[in-house]
């Protein structure tokens, strides 16, 4: 065991292991690329659904089941078929992350708005304001914690989940993953595994920021008394 | 791409087989799963230092590659059933963990120090009046985590134990979508039909909530 540690601590601080066209660097900046792009086109088609449901209040039924299914759906499975029948591309990879990512938002995002005081938003429709007004100025910035919960959980799922970019032969750091488990290298493997769980939690706390960024004109209900 | 739906009474018996493999990975690790997040929830619940620790641990857990795990745990148990079980195990807990302990917060304060007053001891209480007035919470968290389960346990297929996921290697190799078509299928009426038995076992434990409504 203590073993296996040193020898992970070798493996990440060696400057081989971490230069060239298969070294760390590169790794984690495919895995970077296919995880930011695929929750980005997740957020971009979730986002307006799950808006769009909470705002107008139809379809809540659709966006509780959606989560469901996203979460039942087997992402293995997912990607096996898209290789299928799309043949060696990066299809298989981004179908499957955004379907997993765009069920996280849309339910965090309906969630969000659904939980907006009804009372606010008539208060906002009695001043006069029209109904894009109340949307853009009253619902979204108070469904704002929520939708910012759905995107940080879609995020840290992507990043778990790129590992198997290298399943269909690409890189990212899946790559140790698999090709650790084709070599029996346990060091590898377990390399590739805290590398993933450390961007995962960096791209977290990262977006967590942001949202702090976004509320710092934001009275705190303490002090607005 | 085409699938040939011939197949599917050809391989009645292969499919049954899976599916019922399927279930004997999944159940066991949500079934583990409570038996470990349930008395750290309770612990957590508790002694409020402990709280951010486990719960900080359990999401930390939860950004591990599945795949990793599963592999991880190889040297330690080698290419059993018992692999694929603890790695999914791992991976019920973050919302196993989660769910219970918002539950047992949800529990009124008044109820617990009702209790208390009519001479029942801490454990009593616990087993009597919290659990079962957070159950509703605590049975999300169940439905969440064996939905997940279902899901995660075709990544198993990788050292063997994937139940219906074995499907989808087999499809791969072959070059032939019908088997990874049936295990998608198989794999989300699984999931689904599983989730409609947690609800129905949550109606018929929790007959307070029925008669209210």
């Amino acid at each position: 065991m203590i073993e296996l540690l040193q020898n992970l601590g070798r493996w990440l601080t060696s400057g081989a292991q971490w230069s060239g066209p298969d070294g760390i660097a590169t790794r984690l900046l495919e895995h970077l690329q296919y995880s930011l792009l695929a929750t980005l086109v997740a957020a971009f088609i979730a986002l307006p659904v799950g808006l769009l449901i909470g705002h107008t209040g139809r379809g809540a039924f659709l966006a509780i089941n959606l989560s469901g299914f996203g979460r039942a759906l087997p992402t293995v499975g997912l990607v096996t078929l898209v290789f299928l029948a799309s043949g060696l591309s990066m299809w298989p990879v981004y179908v499957s992350l955004v379907a997993l990512a765009v069920p996280v938002i849309v339910t965090n995002t309906y969630a969000g708005m659904a939980a907006v005081d009804p009372e606010v938003r008539d208060a906002a429709r009695g001043q006069g304001m029209r109904r894009h007004q109340v949307l853009l100025q009253v619902e979204i910035p108070l469904a704002l914690p929520l939708i910012m919960t759905g995107l940080r959980l879609a995020c840290t799922q992507v990043v778990a989940t790129a590992t198997i970019a290298a399943y269909v032969s690409f890189g990212g750091l899946g790559r140790y993953v698999f090709d650790g488990l084709a070599q029996r290298d346990l060091v590898q493997v377990l390399g590739g595994a805290v590398l993933v769980a450390i961007l995962a939690i960096a791209l977290d706390l990262a977006l967590a920021s942001v949202q702090r960024l976004l509320f710092r004109h934001r009275p705190r209900p303490s002090r607005a008394a | 791409m085409t699938v040939d739906w011939g197949w599917f009474p050809d391989h009645r018996d292969d499919l049954t087989t899976l599916t019922l493999d399927h279930l004997s990975t999944a159940v066991p690790a949500v079934l583990f799963g409570l038996l470990i997040a349930v008395p750290l929830a309770v612990v957590a619940h508790r002694v409020r230092p402990l709280r951010g620790v486990l719960l900080g641990l359990s999401n930390v857990l939860f950004t591990i590659p599945s795949i990793a795990i599963f592999v991880l745990l190889l040297p330690i148990t080698g290419l059993t059933r018992t692999t694929a079980i603890t790695g999914l195990t791992i991976y019920t807990l973050t919302v196993l963990l989660r769910n219970t302990v918002e539950g047992l917060d949800s529990v009124p304060a008044k109820a617990r120090e009702a209790s208390m007053a009519m001479g029942a001891r801490p454990l009593r209480t616990l087993l009597t009046v919290e659990l079962p007035l957070a159950f509703p919470v605590i049975m999300a968290g169940v439905r969440v985590s064996t939905v997940m389960a279902i899901s995660l346990v075709s990544v198993a297929s990788y050292i063997g134990y994937g139940g219906l996921g074995q499907l989808f290697t087999d499809g791969f190799q072959r070059d032939y979508p019908t088997p990874v078509v049936a295990g998608v299928i198989l794999s989300l009426l699984l999931a689904l039909v599983a989730d409609a038995v947690l609800v129905a076992i949550q109606w018929l434990c929790t007959p307070w909530l029925r008669r209210r409504a």
